[in-house]
């Protein structure tokens, strides 16, 4: 199921973040939201899967459906909203715990498994999915700390996929990350796309370009333009896409 | 660059300092004491009970028993209201809640100890004695190991929760969206990852906090008792060696040796906060390497 959001308004204290979002986000696809600093990206990303909770003062109006159900409104269980949309945040952020724990962290929050053997078989094929079980095979047991930065990310990444989400939302997931690590998360998300509904805040409009199933453009907290990849790159719409996309401005 | 220089030589001076005053006091502690560690045995001083300062005995053991028990009663009490008190300030309050209760805690940790003592002798005292107490033994004056613990740790509260507030702010928001974005609640987020964390952090903390419960003086000395014997229970009264230090200082030059029998009284404590210290900075490096 995709995910549905209906004239969504973001207010923190007086000020609104989000103006009348209508979005539809495909599902088993690669969204790419890009638009420049403070435009309302990651705002967005934590609405859908309600980490904007913890900001104070905080107000949202209008519809968010996901899987058909509305997760705007008190009467949603978040926890469980939360595991079926995965993070993947702009700088990884490894559990002060082994490898094995951080990926086996989910899960054990969730009480997926009740025997260890099955654990320990799904941490091994989370940690295959995203390439890092031959780099840490024998190791892990010892802390995620002494990761390099795009193993790390590529380990959160494993850790979010450990609690069978359907969703994915990366924030800017490679912005921190050497131009190498960077390609290696891209391209796993390419992968993962036949399995999981995608969706992605960038900064750069080549990265979009890359991997982009769909482009969501946004300014000043309005959506601009949306629509699939191509059709955003090579014949914008709106005056204000073009320019963006143009460098006229970032 | 020269008044970079000169700042820097300047700052490292008042660093030196410092430290020199802290082996200052050790060197002359360990002078003034000498008299009285000639005479006995360091054994003998450490586990004798006997206190007759008329005949020339000291015997430490009811005084480090005291200050132990105070101590312990104290930490054992205020360090789970501190850290839930702390966890809820940075993990679940609200901003207008903070806004209201920073301050209180801060008026708290400013009160001069001798308005706790007075607040213990009013109030935490005839409690012992009137409603406590009663229930376990046939009399019970309220000045007990149990009074000083309680008014120990209730001063030593505002102290822990802004060193837990200061330890569980360290901990980047990312890591707790990170724990709350796989399903996890608040609370598991907050013992599994925020506690896991900064378990050094709690540790150095609760260890401040006990140096400073060990060398309080006034507001103990009010409350506990200040009747020399070891303690067989919390309801007996007590007599911590700060107490011991301050009652008797005006009295000591009538008698030989008593001056250097309270400078090794201060000496103990001295050498128990610091390998106290010493002890947990072994403890927390051990910890952090195991945890990185």
């Amino acid at each position: 199921m995709a995910i549905e959001i209906q004239h969504l308004n973001v207010y923190i204290k007086e000020n609104q973040i989000l103006k009348d979002i209508c979005l539809t986000l495909p599902e088993k696809q690669i969204t790419c939201i890009i638009g420049p600093s403070g435009c309302g990206k990651s705002t967005l990303l934590r609405t859908i899967n309600r980490l904007i909770d913890s900001t104070e003062h905080v107000r949202l109006e209008g519809k968010v459906l996901v899987d058909g159900k509305d997760i705007i409104g008190s009467g949603h269980e978040i926890t469980e909203l939360r595991r079926k949309i995965g993070l993947v945040s702009q700088r990884p952020c490894p559990l002060p715990m082994s490898i094995f724990d951080n990926v086996a962290y989910g899960c054990r929050i969730n009480r997926m498994y009740k025997k260890h053997r099955q654990l320990i078989y799904n941490v091994q094929k989370q940690l295959q999915a995203v390439g890092l079980w031959d780099e840490v095979r024998g190791r892990v047991r010892t802390s995620a700390t002494r990761l390099s930065i795009g193993q790390q990310q590529r380990l959160c990444l494993a850790r979010s996929l450990a609690v069978e989400p359907e969703y994915i939302l990366a924030d800017e997931a490679t912005s921190a990350l050497d131009p190498i690590s960077s390609k290696t998360i891209e391209d796993l998300f390419v992968s993962l796309k036949s399995q999981y509904s995608i969706i992605m805040v960038t900064h750069t409009l080549h990265q979009a370009l890359r991997i982009a199933d769909n482009v969501v453009f946004m300014y000043l907290g309005e959506v601009v333009e949306s629509g699939p990849a191509r059709q955003i790159f090579e014949q914008p719409q709106q005056e204000l896409t073009r320019k963006y996309l143009s460098g006229i401005f970032s | 660059m020269v008044k970079d220089k000169l700042a820097q030589s300047v700052m490292l001076g008042l660093c030196l300092f410092s430290i020199l005053m802290v082996v200052t006091i050790a060197v002359g502690l360990y002078l003034k004491s000498s008299p009285v560690l000639e005479n006995k045995s360091l054994w003998s001083l450490l586990s004798s009970s006997e206190w007759r300062p008329m005949k020339g005995e000291f015997g430490f053991f009811p005084f480090i028993i005291g200050t132990v028990w105070v101590t312990v009663l104290a930490i054992a009490m205020a360090f789970p209201i501190s850290l839930f008190t702390a966890i809820y300030l940075t993990e679940y309050a609200k901003s207008h809640v903070k806004k209201f209760v920073f301050p209180a805690l801060d008026i708290l940790a400013g009160l001069p100890s001798v308005i706790y003592g007075v607040w213990g002798v009013l109030v935490i005292v005839p409690w012992i004695s009137n409603r406590f107490a009663p229930h376990f033994v046939d009399f019970s004056s309220g000045y007990t190991i149990l009074a000083a613990g309680i008014v120990l740790g209730i001063m030593v509260i505002p102290l822990l929760v802004s060193l837990f507030i200061e330890v569980f702010s360290s901990v980047p928001m990312e890591l707790r969206e990170a724990s709350l974005a796989l399903g996890a609640t608040r609370w598991q987020t907050t013992h599994k990852v925020v506690l896991r964390k900064t378990l050094s952090g709690v540790a150095a903390a609760t260890v401040l906090a006990v140096s400073r419960a060990m060398g309080e003086t006034i507001a103990v000395l009010m409350v506990c008792g200040c009747v020399i014997g070891i303690p067989k229970s919390i309801l007996d009264p007590g007599y911590p060696i700060p107490a011991l230090i301050a009652n008797n200082y005006g009295e000591m030059l009538s008698m030989p040796l008593y001056e250097s029998a309270l400078m090794f009284a201060a000496l103990i404590l001295f050498a128990v906060v610091l390998v106290f210290n010493l002890l947990s900075r072994i403890i927390l490096y051990r910890l952090e390497k195991t945890q990185q």
